[in-house]
């Protein structure tokens, strides 16, 4: 077959002039990242606040009444769905996907630039639908962000008028969007890489992104079909998941649906989702650690295998999250098995990454901190889900605080520890200057630290068997009154955490016009993103000529070269020996 | 590195190996245009759609407390005073996989940048699908016209009704879109777009489209009416 050189083909750019064009309907790969970067903040933000607000509930059931427990239902959703999806799942592949991977990979642009831009403005439409439902009558769905059925559309239910449609409607054309761009970025990756730029040369964020972006692509049918299907039992008096039920005295018209199922369809899609959060953190997370340690990163293409296992058996577990509603008890081994399995290439990843960190020149920058603070939180949740893997010890600890903690450590706090350190990381290339060091210090210590005073005591609740999703636990018998001091603490660590992030903001917007500058490549770092002739990039990337690929992302402190670090499109000379990659 | 890969690109190797030695290289991972690549994607991810669609309708029938109704007796037409299941079914059957034939033929005839036979074939194919969704269409009503409805049916479990509307429906979407798809397509090859660019790539991958679209009715074929 024909031979076709990656570089030889080139996507068709479009030429904006003016500022409309260049800034708002532009088609350039990092003006949609930042877009969806801005975007998906803001909504966090959203969330962080009604984070607030539950634990000031949580914390002063007496002092504080803020919000009624049909609110509390309502915020616990919200606040879930759109940190997982409409935060880490689009800051993510949308943001960091779209800046990072035509610039790391050597491209002008994403492959389909059109599509590209069409992806942002129907997410966009996503996050309306979503927050349009805090203002319909009924507010917004307070199902739980699993959504189970029945409970999701039965009367009772806050939300059920019309929050929960507004929900699965918004969940469906975040799916649209999220694919539009998906395969814009697995293409990118597959087939517009530039001259010598192998798939084992790519740097691991890469690596980490295109694999969460491979797992969304199969994952979210799952979903979409699940909204669909749910939509229809509560627009169409269809009965997929919803069985005969008696409520409140009155039978409702359903009949022999299966609850059971949705929990399936969702958990396809659930337990891919949180590798879709966690495999972009794990890539980029390799390449801070091996840049600000001066040092490769140790083990590669292990590094490279551990994610591509972990994206295939991420498949394979998701009735973990399902011991509890009732199995066969052979599908509960089977599950446990592949659960426990999944903890090997993880494991793998964790070594390599303290091995990176092993006799390297390490410099404590604050992508650095961010980056070494993920190791701890990491592993920490880690464990503890090697706890609930196993059936009999999830039985007592399902729906307790205890799985709060392991999912906060483990997908919440750790890929946000991972946007912090990316967005310091890679701020001086995006807009040219440096943020401020100490103010930067200062965000990570009181993060880290006040996320531990958060997460470290809710285990100590699960183990007590504090239920999840409760409003107040007063007159619970089995609960100590001193659980209550508890409660008080965390929500103090919380609020504490919630106000450090003015730290952030400030230091980012300060920095933007007062910041030093920062020069092309303040890091000394190797990639590709690093080497373009102007900082910030401009539209095309690279000038007149595609960048040349010789070796891999990862020659730190090379013997014999001359500096520290030798960039990826520098050819093999005396002083840049040639390293066997 | 560079330069020994560039000499070495008259030595594909065959099976396994070739792909390994393609995905290495310094190249594209498939030989192929971005667009098509890209379809084939799309149409995976598109089958993992459909793939729970039919398992979740193959759970709900499993677990249904009321009997499934007979398929081959719902869909039964009574013509001529003969009464032949699944008679209907059977016919949009048999046109749907001929479009595929004529779609085939237009991607051979698109090769050879034969643009007015092309853009005819096209065009055919088009035609087959929109027959297609008429007798969807008239499928439906008659159904409707006999009390089935998305929440319940006279003849057994209320699930039957919902499923049907909904996987049909999903696929008839996906038919519509085709013919529009392909209705543009063939215009523009009537307009010699493809000549000017001296590339017919455009109607291979709307082809993929069309043959999945094709393919996935014979797995709902097989397991709505015939199971
Ligand atoms: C060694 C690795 C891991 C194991 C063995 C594990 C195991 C489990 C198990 C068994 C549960 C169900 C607990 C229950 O509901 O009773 C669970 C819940 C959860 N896990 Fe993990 N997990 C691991 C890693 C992760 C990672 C990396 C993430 C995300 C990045 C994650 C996110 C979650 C979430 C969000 C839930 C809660 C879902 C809910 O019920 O609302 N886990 N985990
Ligand atoms: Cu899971």
């Amino acid at each position: 077959m024909a031979y076709v050189a990656l570089a030889d083909r080139e996507p068709e750019l479009s030429h904006p002039h003016s500022f409309i064009t260049k800034y708002i309907w532009s088609q350039d790969h990092k003006v949609i990242a930042i877009q969806y970067g801005l975007t998906a903040i803001a909504v966090g933000v959203v969330a962080l606040i009604l984070s607030v607000m539950m634990r000031l509930q949580l914390g002063f059931p007496d002092s504080f009444s803020l919000i009624s427990p049909s609110e509390y239902y309502q915020f616990v959703t919200m606040h879930g769905m759109i940190m997982v999806i409409y935060l880490l799942t689009a800051l993510f592949l949308g943001g960091f996907g779209n800046y990072l991977i035509p610039l790391m990979v050597g491209a002008r642009d994403m492959v389909f630039p059109y599509l590209n831009m069409l992806s942002y403005w129907v997410y966009l439409l996503s996050v309306i639908i979503l927050m349009a439902s805090f203002f319909v009558t009924g507010g917004p769905t307070g199902a739980g962000w699993t959504l189970y059925p029945p409970q999701a559309i039965m009367f009772g239910t806050p939300g059920v008028e019309a929050g929960i449609v507004l929900m699965l409607a918004s969940l469906a054309v975040f799916i649209v969007a999220f694919t539009m761009g998906g395969l814009n970025y697995v293409t990118t990756v597959l087939q517009a890489r530039t001259h010598g730029m192998t798939l084992m040369r790519m740097p691991l964020s890469v690596w980490g992104i295109f694999t969460a972006t491979v797992l969304g692509l199969l994952a979210f049918p799952a979903l979409l079909v699940s909204a669909i299907m749910m939509t229809f039992d509560r627009l169409l008096g269809t009965s997929f998941f919803m069985p005969a039920i008696v409520s409140m005295g009155e039978q409702s018209a359903y009949d022999g649906g299966s609850p059971i199922l949705f929990q399936h369809l969702f958990w396809f899609f659930g337990h891919p989702e949180v590798y879709i959060v966690a495999l972009p953190a794990f890539g980029i997370v390799s390449d801070l650690l091996s840049t600000h340690a001066r040092k490769n990163i140790f083990g590669y293409r292990m590094m490279v295998w551990a994610i591509v296992g972990i994206g295939g058996l991420s498949f394979i577990v998701w009735a973990h999250h399902m011991y509890v509603s009732g199995m066969n008890p052979y599908f509960g081994f089977f599950f446990a098995t592949t659960t426990l399995i999944i903890a090997i290439p993880t494991a793998i990843k964790v070594y390599n990454w303290v091995l990176t960190l092993w006799q390297g020149n390490i410099h404590l920058t604050v992508p650095m901190l961010f980056a070494i603070g993920f190791i701890f939180t990491f592993v920490h949740g880690g464990l503890t889900g090697i706890f609930l893997g196993n059936v009999v010890v999830d039985l007592p600890l399902s729906d307790t605080y205890f799985v709060i903690a392991h999912f906060h450590m483990v997908m919440g706090v750790s890929p946000i520890l991972v946007v912090f350190g990316a967005i310091y990381h890679w701020y001086p290339k995006m807009t040219g200057r440096m943020y401020n060091e100490r103010l930067g210090q200062t965000h990570f210590w009181m993060t880290f630290l006040g996320t531990y005073a958060i997460y470290l005591p809710m285990h100590y609740l699960g183990f007590l068997g504090v239920p999840r999703r409760y409003f107040a636990y007063e007159g619970i018998e089995f609960i100590p009154e001193s659980a209550q001091d508890l409660n008080a603490a965390i929500t103090i660590a919380a609020i504490f955490v919630a106000f450090t992030q003015i730290i952030f903001f400030a230091n980012m917007i300060w920095s933007l016009f007062k910041g030093k500058k920062a020069g092309s490549n303040p890091w000394g770092s190797t990639s590709l993103e690093w080497q373009t002739p102007n900082t910030p990039p401009i539209h095309g990337n690279w000038g007149d000529e595609l960048p040349k690929v010789y070796r891999w992302a990862y020659d730190y402190s090379v013997p014999g070269a001359e500096k520290d670090f030798i960039p990826q499109n520098t050819p093999p000379s005396d002083k840049a020996p040639e390293t066997n990659t | 590195m560079a330069e020994q890969a560039l000499s070495n690109e008259n030595m594909v190797a065959e099976g396994f190996s070739g792909i390994a030695q393609d995905w290495s290289d310094e190249k594209q991972a498939f030989q192929v245009p971005w667009g098509k690549a890209m379809m084939w994607i799309f149409l995976l991810s598109d089958t993992f759609i459909f793939s729970c669609f039919l398992t979740g309708y193959m759970h709900v029938r499993m677990n249904t407390t009321i009997a499934w109704p007979n398929p081959s007796e719902v869909f039964a037409l009574t013509v001529f005073g003969a009464h032949i299941p699944l008679i209907l079914i059977a016919i949009m059957t048999f046109i749907l996989i001929s479009s595929s034939g004529t779609m085939a033929m237009a991607v051979n005839f698109g090769y050879r940048k034969n643009r007015k036979v092309t853009a005819a074939l096209i065009a055919a194919t088009a035609l087959f699908g929109l027959s297609f969704v008429g007798m969807q269409a008239f499928e439906w009503s008659k159904l409707i016209e006999e009390g089935v409805r998305p929440w319940g049916n006279p003849m057994g479990a209320a699930q039957f009704g919902s499923a049907f509307f909904m996987i049909t429906g999903f696929h008839g979407m996906h038919v519509s879109i085709g013919v529009i798809y392909l209705s543009i397509i063939a215009f523009k090859v009537y307009r010699g777009d493809y000549d000017k660019k001296d590339n017919y790539e455009a109607v291979e991958i709307a082809g993929l489209y069309w043959h999945f679209v094709d393919l996935v009715w014979v797995f709902i074929f097989a397991f709505f009416y015939l199971w």
